[in-house]
Order: structure tokens, then C-alpha cells, then sequence
């Protein structure tokens, strides 16, 4: 009897389910069937129901979605706004748009037209679409709980003032941007005033400014990204308690290019990430309570430049390869702490065989503190002038901040 | 002119000191390629090499070979020969032969594993930095008589273009450093070859990044083509006014 009862409750539910299903219409746009505009299709649907574009070219201006709908893509059908307008524009919650082109944004720094935009709208998905040519990539303002997923974005911007970002944020919560690709944007992604979100194996290229560019958005987490080869790497500014795990930063390189630029971060996490041929690793100003661990840095000009402006910066068992110059400051007053690196550099000895060397490394040469002081010193770089001072100056330090070293330097890299 | 070109080629190389330093040459230059798989990074480990043992090499083997050779010139000049031909062909054959080796040893290892710009640019540089200090070095010979204080005043000169000149630059550098030093910098390091070459083949390589605002001041003038023009301009300038100073120096000598 227990038995039947239960299988009563699930062909009721069943029944229930089916029910409510069978409220919500499917709509087809397509040349071979009655709705040929996706714009006439939003009009004859009702909320919750779900268009299913098929291949072709649209070209209907702004398509405004303002009732809670899904939108797939059949085999990505092609939203061209022509250059003139924004393409799509959410303005309800729970949306769901899914598998198209979308290309040739308007272009204007008045209303920032977007190939996607969320407005004011919470629960929205937006996956496996195609941006391309567009102004802003993907923009979300006042959204919450939405996920961004799986788009390969790319523009073509020449210059920092005639492009937008790829994926833009601003003023939202709890989002998940997973596994989206971004090329030639301004910045790839872009958070202001967004809170507890993740950024998730991103993979973001070539964009004219910053790969991500983090601004007062406190809480967030961004995890397994790759940023390479971006004007001006990755900033994060003004913030509070993030998270960076196992990113990596790569061939940032110019005059003002950096792995990640800090400034005023503080309670933050920098852990297992690989920084591989930046002009500088990491740049950090004003940064206090950053822990930064279990890193890899590789071949860069800077593996870490440290204004004397941070305080209880923890850089603790990193690895540190063949980098130019591992450690870089601009005043004697240190209070952060250098210890259980490996560094290559390292000439130290261990007779006790614990695997620690037993004389402090000083990370930091006479000649990039030189230069942090003046500049045009650099045109000296490579001579062989340098080479003696700095040597000199490893044997008996006198300009070099005394108290910046590595009391207990490893003998053998990390394995990380 | 030819014949005694032929003559001290051929003294040089039975000589075999420059053969070791071919040898030794070849020997760094295609390890310091097969150890760093970047070729770049490559570059710039020879660039300092080149820049350390070149000048050091030549200075010191032409001023030994100039004294070594003062009976060869003396019976030259019993014939009738023009003091200028022997000085000239005397600075040829050095200059050619350490040039021949430099090319072996550096040069071919060079353009082949990089084989651009930069790389032609860094033999080439390596070459001219080879006659300019046969000639600095001949100079040296012609005006002092004793070959101990001679082969001293040389050491003394190579000295000064690989270190005191960069000394003096930073300590004009900090003396001067609230003003923009960028331009009399610039002159300044076309009167070093030595500088000139290193500041050449970094501007070139990626590294320039880490040189900051002076470095693409730098770079906006060295990267044109006039920059560049006028660099190799006054490094063969570097190579003609010791030899010329050196060739009336030796016309009224009393040997």
C-alpha cells in the first residue's frame, strides 16, 4: 500500500509537470515558417515560452526581450545590427539566450551599444553566442545571478577611445562568467561595482588595454583565466578580499604593461598563478594583507615590483625563473615579508642539508634600486659596470633595503 | 700593398693565437645558442660577451703585434715604399684578420640560429667594434715608445671605454637627475663604441620594455633610419680618427 502510494505522488507530479509544460508554446522563426522576425516572434509569445531561431541572417535593429523567454540559436542563426544599433537588450529576469552570431554593433560612447545587454534584469543566461564586431561585447548593469557563458567575443579596435569592453559589468551581483573567450576589446572583461562573482576560465587576448579590469568590486573570485598578450595585462584596483587562483599571465609586455597591477587591495589571495614574460609580474601600490603564494614567475622583466607603500604583503614559497629582476622597490621602509621563495639567483650554500640555505637572499640588485630612484639610469642596463656594482653590493649591501630578504631561501624549486 | 697585406695575414695566422680565438669565440657562441632555447635571450648573453671580449681581444693583440712587428715595418721602410701604405696595410691585415675570426667564431653562429635585423646588426657592430680598437690600439702603439708602457696605455684605454666611460655617465646621471638628461645622454653614448653597440642591439631586443621613458627616447631616434644611419656613420668615424691621428703620428715619427 506504502508502495502505490508513492507511485500515485509521482504520476501526479508527472501529470502536474506535464500540465504546466504544455502551457509554455514553442515558437519557430525561420524562412520555412510563419514567424520570419524574431522582433514578431517576442510579440506573439507569451512569458516562458521559447523561440528557436533557425539559420539565416536577421537584421531587425535592436531586439528588445521584455518578457521572461528563451532564445536558442539553431545552428547560430545571424543577428546583424548593420552598424547602426544595439543588438540584443534583456529587460526581464530569467532570460535565456542561447547560440547565435551576433554582429555589427552601433558605435557610441553616449549609450555604449552592445552586442548583448542586460538591463536591470536578474537570472538571465547567455551561452554559446558568437560576438562579433560589436562596440561593447557583453554588458550587464543592475544584474544579478546571471551567467555568461561559454561566448567567443572579438572586435577589431584600433584604439582605446573607438572600442568598448568585452564583457562589461557594472553594478551587479553574484554573476558567473565561465569559459568565454575575448579578443581586440578595450578590456576584455570589466567589473565595477560588482560583488560576489566568479570569473571562471576566461581566456582573454589581445585586447588594447587591460585583459580584466577589476574596480571596486569586492568578494569576487577569478579562477583558471588566462590573460596574454593584452596592452596593458590585468588591473585590479580599489578592492577588497579577491580571490586569484591559477591564472595565468602572460606575454603582458610594453612600457606600461604589468601581470597585474594592484592598488589599494587589501585582504586578497594571489595563489598558483603563472606569470610568464610580463614587463612586471605583479605591481603592487597601497596593497596591505595580501597573501601571495605557491606562484610561478618566469622570464619576466619584474617578477615582482613592491612600492613601499604596502604593507603585510605575504610573499611566501614562489618560485622565481630566470626573471631580469626579481624584486623591485622604491624606498628603504619594508614591511612585507620575503620568506621560503626559491629563487634562481640564489648562491647561498646548505650544509645542513634541510633543504633551506643557510645565508638570506637579498632579491633585490643596487642597480634596479638605482633606477627606481632615476629612471634614465636604465640606459646603463647590461653594462658591464652594472654587473660589478651589483655584484659588489651583493658582497656588502649599502643602498639595498636591509631588511628586504629571504631569511630562508629553498635550494630546490617548488614543485608547482 | 696587397703583398704586405698578404705578408701579415699570413704572420697572423701562423701566429695562431687569433685561430684560439676563433676557436674560442665558436665555442661560446654555439654553446650560449644551444643552451638557451630563446634565441633572443641568446643574443643577449653574446651581446655582453661581445662586448667584454672583443674590444679586449683586439686592443691587446694589436698592440703586442704593432711592437712585435717594429722590425718588419723598419725593413719595409728601407724600401721604397710610402710610410702611410705600411701603417695602412699593417692596420688592414690586423683588422681583417681579427674581423675574419670574429666572423667565424660569432658571426656565423650568429645568422644562423637568428638570422634578422638585430642579428646581422650584432655582427656587424661585433666587426666595427673589431677595427675600432686595432685602430685605438695602433694609436696607443705609435705614440709611446716602450712597449711595456704601450701595451699598458692600451689596457688602460679599453679600460676607460668598457668601464670608467659608464661610470662617468652615472655619476653625471645622479649629479644631473632632476633635469631631462635624455638628449645630451644620447650624444654623450655616441662617444663610446661600446655604449653605442650595446645601446643599438638592446634597443632591438624585447628587453627595451624594461628601459623605461629614457629607453624609447632612445629608441624613437635609434630606430629611425637616420638614427640608425648616424650610429654606424660614428662608429666608422670611431675606426678612420685614431687611424688617421695614428697614420701622421707614424709619417713623422723617428723610428
Amino acid at each position: 500500500m506504502k508502495v502505490n502510494l508513492r507511485y500515485l505522488a509521482g504520476c501526479m507530479l508527472l501529470v502536474l509537470l506535464s500540465s504546466w509544460q504544455s502551457n509554455a508554446r514553442t515558437l519557430y522563426v525561420g524562412k520555412n515558417h510563419d514567424i520570419h522576425e524574431i522582433k514578431k516572434a517576442i510579440l506573439l509569445a507569451q512569458a516562458g515560452d521559447s523561440i528557436l531561431v533557425e539559420k539565416g541572417v536577421y537584421k531587425e535593429g535592436n531586439i528588445i526581450v521584455n518578457k521572461r523567454l528563451v532564445l536558442i540559436g539553431l545552428q547560430y542563426p545571424v543577428l546583424d545590427g548593420e552598424g547602426k544599433t544595439e543588438i540584443v537588450t534583456i529587460q526581464s529576469d530569467s532570460c535565456v539566450i542561447k547560440g547565435f552570431k551576433i554582429q555589427h554593433s552601433g558605435y557610441g560612447t553616449l549609450e555604449d551599444p552592445a552586442g548583448l545587454k542586460i538591463m536591470d534584469a536578474n537570472y538571465v543566461s547567455i551561452l554559446d553566442n558568437i560576438v562579433d564586431d560589436t562596440f561593447f561585447g557583453i554588458y550587464a548593469q543592475y544584474a544579478k545571478h546571471c551567467i555568461i557563458k561559454n561566448n567567443r567575443l572579438t572586435s577589431y579596435g584600433k584604439e582605446e577611445q573607438q572600442i568598448g569592453n568585452g564583457i562589461h559589468c557594472w553594478k551587479s551581483d553574484s554573476l558567473q562568467i565561465i569559459g568565454n573567450t575575448i579578443r581586440g576589446h578595450r578590456d576584455g572583461i570589466y567589473f565595477e561595482f560588482v560583488t560576489n562573482s566568479i570569473i571562471w576560465l576566461n581566456y582573454s587576448e589581445k585586447n588594447i588595454r587591460y585583459g580584466l579590469h577589476f574596480m571596486f568590486s569586492n568578494s569576487d573570485a577569478y579562477i583558471g583565466n588566462v590573460f596574454k598578450n593584452n596592452g596593458a595585462g590585468v588591473a585590479v584596483m580599489f578592492t577588497k578580499d579577491v580571490k586569484m587562483f591559477n591564472n595565468t599571465f602572460e606575454q603582458n609586455w610594453g612600457d606600461a604593461a604589468y601581470g597585474i597591477l594592484l592598488k589599494e587591495i587589501s585582504d586578497s589571495y594571489i595563489e598558483g598563478n603563472r606569470f610568464i614574460e610580463n614587463t612586471s609580474g605583479i605591481y603592487m601600490e597601497g596593497a596591505s594583507r595580501v597573501n601571495i603564494s605557491k606562484n610561478v614567475f618566469q622570464q619576466n622583466g619584474w617578477a615582482v615590483k613592491i612600492q613601499a607603500s604596502c604593507m603585510d604583503v605575504n610573499l611566501n614559497h614562489n618560485n622565481f625563473f630566470g626573471n631580469t629582476f626579481d624584486v623591485g622597490t622604491n624606498g628603504t621602509l619594508v614591511l612585507n615579508n620575503f620568506n621560503s621563495n626559491y629563487w634562481d639567483k640564489y648562491e647561498g650554500y646548505d650544509i645542513d642539508r634541510n633543504r633551506i640555505g643557510d645565508i638570506a637572499y637579498r632579491p633585490i640588485s643596487m642597480f634596479s634600486m638605482i633606477v627606481e630612484k632615476i629612471p634614465s639610469v636604465m640606459i646603463l642596463f647590461r653594462s658591464i659596470m652594472v654587473t660589478l656594482l651589483d655584484k659588489t653590493e651583493k658582497l656588502l649591501p649599502s643602498i639595498t633595503p636591509e631588511n628586504l630578504k629571504d631569511d630562508t631561501p629553498l635550494m630546490k624549486p617548488l614543485q608547482l | 700593398m696587397h703583398k704586405i697585406i698578404k705578408y701579415v695575414v699570413i704572420d697572423i695566422i701562423r701566429n695562431r693565437i687569433v685561430l684560439g680565438y676563433t676557436f674560442f669565440l665558436l665555442l661560446i657562441s654555439l654553446s650560449v645558442f644551444s643552451l638557451e632555447d630563446n634565441t633572443a635571450k641568446g643574443l643577449l648573453t653574446l651581446l655582453n660577451l661581445i662586448l667584454f671580449i672583443v674590444p679586449l681581444v683586439s686592443v691587446i693583440f694589436s698592440t703586442i703585434y704593432t711592437y712585435n712587428s717594429a722590425e718588419f715595418v723598419e725593413l719595409l721602410l728601407s724600401q721604397p715604399l710610402q710610410r702611410k701604405t705600411i701603417w695602412l696595410s699593417l692596420f688592414s691585415g690586423l683588422a681583417s684578420s681579427l674581423c675574419t675570426a670574429f666572423l667565424v667564431g660569432a658571426g656565423i653562429p650568429i645568422l644562423l640560429y637568428e638570422t634578422s635585423l638585430t642579428g646581422i646588426m650584432l655582427v656587424l657592430c661585433g666587426m666595427l667594434l673589431t677595427a675600432i680598437f686595432v685602430s685605438i690600439a695602433m694609436l696607443a702603439a705609435v705614440y709611446t715608445r716602450d712597449k711595456a708602457k704601450g701595451i699598458g696605455v692600451a689596457i688602460l684605454l679599453w679600460i676607460y671605454f668598457a668601464l670608467v666611460f659608464d661610470g662617468l655617465i652615472l655619476f653625471l646621471l645622479f649629479q644631473f637627475s632632476d633635469y631631462p638628461v635624455e638628449k645630451p645622454l644620447m650624444m654623450l653614448s655616441f662617444l663610446n663604441p661600446i655604449d653605442l653597440t650595446r645601446i643599438l642591439i638592446l634597443l632591438r631586443l624585447d628587453i627595451s620594455a624594461l628601459m623605461g621613458y629614457t629607453g624609447a627616447v632612445f629608441k624613437m631616434f635609434m630606430g629611425s633610419s637616420v638614427g640608425l644611419i648616424l650610429s654606424f656613420v660614428s662608429l666608422c668615424l670611431w675606426t678612420m680618427i685614431p687611424l688617421i691621428l695614428s697614420v701622421r703620428k707614424f709619417n713623422r715619427k723617428d723610428l
